[in-house]
């Protein structure tokens, strides 16, 4: 497996990203504040509002390093990327795939079959763990439907059903999503998704959460030559990452929203960390975005045994490993494709 | 025989790949998968002393040709060689700019040591062809420096070899067309590969995905 490397997160908005010899160095107001070795990066995101060098984003093409350019706000603006990878003819196979609901249908299964394996399976991690501070019962119940709801998938034969127990079956996860919060009550608290604002503490970390996930899964697929952008389960809409969205769907409970409840939980975030408009839209202090991206690095070098692989690999490597998997399933290495099962 | 247009060229240099193992060479050469390591970066280092084109030097006779960009129709193949000696000789050809008549050496650097496969003597083999094609004249020696042991080792390009090399290049030309990946065992070379991150050999000997998913399930 690859090695995982950096990624360098740029909050302060008014940074500006430069190139010196071999290194990426962080301006700000015509002073250098950082330098980094591109050697050492993998990719870099940013959140500032100035941009970067045309001679950087030159020299990080020349090293398969991605640039990511997000809002002050952490909304997707667009990445810049070096010449496309991989084979025409791995490509060509995506959108043939792509093109035909029957293939569609069978790998958007088993990325649905690894979301709802992976729901269920962090529920049932709460009963394990902090089972005198929750309701059982209705943890149990809620996991029971997530099993029928999985056997219900691997009958399900074309996409319309299978999103709409995909529906059913969220649904059912997110509404025990506010007893998983067994911290800081007063102040985190799930009522429902709202994007775009986010109305909530809770709904704004997961939105930004979701993006770096997003970012990091698009990033992982054009390293394996897929077209980040055309999916099987999200149909094609011109600038999204459908097939990241695809992807993501198994690693969105594992992954993005147990970092969330852990962030909460060991109160790693305060309600201070937030301000809410008068719109009601909640956005996050730099100061906060920075410490959770810190965080959210230190999550990434944590090491696990891929259940399919059977390698130790970081869970910064996860979404690698699965547009490897995915790739070599299009390729007909594999008979299908293997979601990350995770318990 | 066949014989094929320029446009379906492949690169020379993938023999060696080809030789060493099918699955790399279709990695590199269909998939255009390449990960860069120690090994390889070490060995564009080599291949930078000894590539320029523009050096062109005349010792005791012998001319030294670097980076001598060749062909075979014969083959499909094109790629360069490093260092191409002409040794004047009554069977050989006549050179533009030079006297008298010259019979070709090709000169392959290496960066390791010499392999117990045939991989480097092929790559070789198929360089003495192109230039047998481009100058119309007889090619049976070739030469490995290996930079490791820092010696050289001379080689027989016989008949036999160029069998076995257009036999070689056929079957990568019938591999290319239908962008074939080849499944191959795996084995010791594995180890050596620079390819091994993406191949992933032991993939292939996993366990099905439809039983995977099972087991998984059933728990």
């Amino acid at each position: 497996m690859k090695k995982l490397l950096n990624t360098l997160y740029i909050t302060l908005p008014d940074a500006y990203l430069a190139l010196k010899g071999e290194n990426v160095v962080i301006v700000q107001d015509e002073e250098v504040i950082g330098r980094v070795p591109l050697h050492n990066l993998e990719a870099i995101c940013t959140f500032g509002r100035q941009g970067a060098s045309p001679a950087l984003m030159a020299a990080c093409m020349e090293k398969s390093i991605a640039i990511t350019f997000l809002s002050t706000s952490g909304r997707f603006r667009g990445r810049v990327i070096g010449s496309t990878k991989g084979n025409v003819t791995l490509r060509r196979t995506q959108y043939r795939f792509a093109d035909d609901e029957e293939k569609s249908t069978e790998i958007s299964k088993h990325f649905l079959i690894g979301k709802l394996y992976n729901a269920k399976w962090s529920l049932e991690r709460i009963t394990r763990d902090h089972a005198l501070r929750i309701d059982l019962e209705k943890f149990k119940t809620k996991s029971a439907f997530l099993s029928e709801s999985i056997q219900q998938l691997t009958v399900a034969d074309n996409l319309e059903v299978l999103r709409g127990i995909e529906g059913n079956a969220a649904s059912a996860y997110f509404s025990v999503m506010d007893d998983m919060i067994l911290q800081q009550k007063e102040d985190f608290f799930y009522k429902g998704r709202s994007r775009r604002p986010p109305l909530d503490n809770v709904n704004a970390l997961l939105s930004f959460v979701y993006t770096l996930l997003a970012s990091d899964v698009g990033a992982a697929l054009e390293t394996v030559g897929l077209d980040a952008y055309v999916g099987f389960l999200h149909r094609d809409r011109p600038g999204r990452m459908s097939l990241a969205l695809d992807v993501m769907e198994e690693l969105r409970s594992v992954y993005a929203d147990r970092f969330v409840l852990s962030l909460i939980n060991k109160k790693q975030v305060q309600a201070s960390d937030f301000l809410k408009k008068e719109s009601g839209a909640v956005i996050m202090t730099d100061k906060a975005r920075k410490e959770i991206l810190q965080l959210w690095q230190k999550r990434k070098e944590e090491q696990i045994t891929h259940p399919f692989l059977k390698e130790k690999i970081s869970w910064g490597l996860v979404p690698h490993a699965q547009a490897m998997l995915l790739a070599r399933f299009l390729r007909g290495d594999l008979d299908a494709y293997p979601p990350f099962l995770w318990k | 025989m066949t014989v094929y247009d320029s446009s379906e060229f492949l690169s020379l240099s993938g023999i060696q790949h080809f030789e060493f193992c099918e699955r790399q060479w279709a990695l590199i050469h269909i998939e255009q998968e390449w990960e860069e390591n120690v090994l390889t970066i070490e060995g564009n280092q080599l291949h930078e002393r000894t590539d320029d084109p523009f050096i062109r030097e005349k010792r005791k006779g012998v001319l030294y040709v670097r980076g001598l960009p060749v062909h075979s129709a014969i083959l499909g193949l094109t790629g360069i060689c490093d260092v191409v000696e002409f040794y004047k000789d009554e069977n050989g050809v006549t050179l533009d700019k030079e006297e008298g008549k010259y019979l070709p050496i090709p000169v392959e650097y290496k960066r390791g040591k010499p392999k117990k496969d045939q991989s480097d003597i092929f790559q070789l083999t198929a360089q003495a062809i192109c230039l047998e094609d481009m100058l119309f004249c007889k090619v049976s020696q070739g030469s490995l420096f290996y930079h490791e042991i820092r010696r050289r080792i001379d080689v027989e390009i016989t008949e036999e070899l160029k069998k076995q090399v257009k036999e070689t290049a056929r079957r990568m030309h019938e591999y290319y067309q239908r962008r074939h990946t080849p499944r191959v065992k795996t084995g010791k070379h594995c180890k050596n590969c620079s390819l091994r991150h993406i191949c992933l050999p032991e993939l292939l000997t996993k366990e099905s995905v439809a039983s995977y998913m099972k087991r998984m399930l059933a728990e």
